[in-house]
């Protein structure tokens, strides 16, 4: 798989890649442990399980696996003393197109997860965990399963964890080449054997009615990976690295049309849309001029390289001030994106240059969604495939003058009309492209 | 599609395969039924595909209804139920790969393959599109996360990355190399 640039660039901050960018990183239990592995799980038993949830709170951290909700919060929606069981489930399943950082880390630190998850499993009085990875990462799972068993065999897995009288049983589970169980409701629907359509929430929040209908965390394997760091470093430190709201550093993965396409390891807003492109990635291929970015994994909203955002912020004086901002001059967190109405997501940043038809793009992005779709709710599974076949019409030079706006009103009716957020997930891309190029659209809308 | 009633994989069952199949089911203390999936890919990787005898056997292991398994073959993509090429190759279709020339390249790969690229693939349980002599199979699927070094495939269970058109004659001949197994 495409490798860490050895030097990092002087914005990068190597946290969850510490250990891979080290030389001679080797997957194993002994290296991790001569690199201060387990240190951090050892220090979080000697915690009250409330504190480690309070750190995780204080440290900002939200979730790396597409939605970005703030971790902490998610787990203190377990009441750890209510007589269930409580499992969590990690969140292995990476598939949204853009995104390709967790086959990295499953690959080359499985102890950073196992040691991310055992640590949740103290805050959460979990007992039984289970790691969900997508069946086309084989030799992920291989390695992670590898990684368990060498951490039984010394104690931080099964029972009495470093002689604390916890126990934690951990088991991997294989997908089987669907998307959706990306959805953390069909992701437990999967473990539990069914056909992975998802609940509605409410009322199956897994927090409260998740796998076997028990108190459930389903995190990102970044996400759990972050947590040891939190412990390792402490709340503040960690949370400082980022901005407020958005604490310690998110992995980019940037692909498309740029020179140096890869991972980057950056503290949460320390760079713009513009350095991470043209700074860190090396910029266009020669020739070529940026066309649109999708910032954040495929359903994120595209952005128009000549947009200018008008964004209200709070100023000096606590007044709130309009600004203009840039395309290129978005700070690359989460509120910096949600404010110009995209996602920093699941941090996979798809370049296009001018060479690029917007109406190719989005088709190729239609047809994985009608692909993809579960076929659980009407809107989705007939919207879906419907949107794809006008597209992939246009393309082939029939389309007709109206398709636009009927293109519009399809992903208008998906939106908000589903079980979950595929809806929005496959509604996105077609509002936005048509929103932002309306110009290809039309052309390609007239019959050759 | 037509499953070969002749067959009978569950007459066949290897007692490594079984011992397997034990061993898996006790990973899920809480309920059997989640052994399903796992049962499933150790039996299409112990026959390559999933024959009736094979729904009914997993759903009998587990106390389920036949339904239970056949309703997950015909809607995980991995799983199929008639017998594809003894090498495997997926290309992935998705945005990144495919501004990276993915096409092309699965173009290439059922040129290289004997395969027409043009045969549609319904899913639904079918094997991809093979070639006549048992040898490849080959299809696109959706992203397979490894976009900074588009375009990738996964040939049976590895990754190969920033393929080009040039190298694929020489990859399928080293997999055509590959005799049939027992």
């Amino acid at each position: 798989m495409v490798s860490l640039i050895p030097q990092p660039h002087a914005k990068e901050r190597r946290v969850i890649f510490g250990n891979i960018s080290q030389p001679n990183w080797a997957p194993d239990i002994d290296t991790y442990l001569a690199s201060g592995g387990y240190e951090a799980l050892k220090k979080a038993l000697g915690m009250k399980p409330e504190d480690v949830v309070g750190a995780v709170k204080a440290a900002n951290l939200r979730g790396r696996g597409g939605a970005g909700f703030p971790c902490g919060v998610k787990w203190s929606f377990i009441k750890r003393d209510d007589g269930k069981p409580h499992y969590i489930v990690v969140n292995g399943d990476e598939s949204e197109p853009g995104t390709f950082k967790d086959r990295y880390i499953l690959h080359n630190d499985p102890h950073q997860l196992v040691e991310g998850l055992l640590i949740a499993a103290w805050a959460n009085n979990v007992n039984l965990a289970y790691i969900y990875i997508r069946c086309e990462f084989p030799h992920a799972a291989k390695i992670v399963w590898n990684a368990i068993k060498e951490a039984k065999a010394r104690g931080f897995v099964g029972r009495d964890i470093c002689g604390s009288g916890f126990d934690c049983e951990i088991y991997v589970h294989q997908g089987a080449g669907a998307y959706i169980c990306g959805e953390e409701t069909s992701l437990l629907e999967s473990l539990e054997g069914k056909r992975p359509y998802p609940r509605i929430k409410p009322p199956y929040f897994p927090a409260v009615l998740g796998l076997y209908m028990s108190p459930t965390i389903v995190n990102n394997v970044e996400t759990l990976c972050h947590v040891k760091h939190i412990i390792n470093l402490g709340p503040e430190e960690y949370a400082k690295m980022g901005t407020p709201g958005d604490g310690g550093t998110r992995t980019m993965c940037v692909s498309g049309d740029v020179v140096k396409p890869g991972y980057y390891e950056l503290p949460c807003g320390a760079v713009t849309l513009g350095e991470l492109i043209f700074d860190l990635c090396g910029g266009l291929k020669p020739g070529r001029k940026l066309k649109a970015v999708i910032p954040g994994g495929s359903s994120a909203k595209v952005l128009r390289a000549d947009e200018v955002y008008k964004v209200k912020s709070k100023g000096p004086d606590g007044e709130m001030v309009e600004k203009e901002i840039k395309m290129l001059d978005v700070v690359m967190d989460a509120a910096s994106l949600a404010a110009i109405g995209t996602m920093v997501g699941s941090g996979g940043v798809m370049v296009l240059d001018d060479s690029r038809s917007m109406v190719w793009a989005l088709n190729n992005l239609n047809q994985f969604y009608a692909h993809e779709s579960c076929g659980q709710c009407t809107p989705c599974r007939e919207g879906s495939l419907w949107m794809s076949k006008m597209t992939t019409r246009m393309l082939a030079g029939q389309g007709a003058a109206q398709d636009p706006a009927t293109l519009k009103n399809v992903a208008d009716n998906i939106a908000g009309r589903t079980v979950c957020a595929f809806g929005e997930a496959c509604a996105w891309p077609t509002q936005s492209f048509l929103a932002k190029f309306p110009e290809e659209f039309a052309g390609a809308a007239v019959p050759n | 599609m037509t499953t070969d009633p002749t067959t009978q994989q569950a007459a066949e069952i290897p007692s490594e395969l079984l011992a397997e199949i034990e061993e898996v089911i006790t990973h899920y203390p809480v309920s059997k039924r989640s052994a399903s999936l796992p049962l499933l890919h150790l039996w299409q990787r112990q026959f390559g595909f999933i024959d009736d005898s094979g729904v009914e056997w997993i759903a009998a292991k587990l106390g389920l209804e036949s339904i239970n398994i056949l309703e997950l073959v015909t809607f995980y993509p991995w799983f199929r139920r008639e017998a594809a090429g003894r090498t495997i190759i997926r290309v992935c279709r998705t945005l990144a790969c495919a501004m990276a020339g993915s096409y092309e390249v699965r173009e290439k790969f059922c040129e290289a393959a004997g395969i027409d690229a043009d045969q549609d693939h319904h899913g639904f349980g079918h094997a991809p599109p093979t070639s006549h002599d048992g040898k490849f199979s080959v299809e696109f699927v959706e992203c397979l996360a490894s976009c900074g070094s588009a375009p990738v495939c996964l040939i049976n269970d590895d990754l190969y990355e920033n393929v080009t058109p040039d190298e694929i004659p020489t990859l399928v001949q080293n997999f055509a190399a590959i005799p049939a197994q027992a």
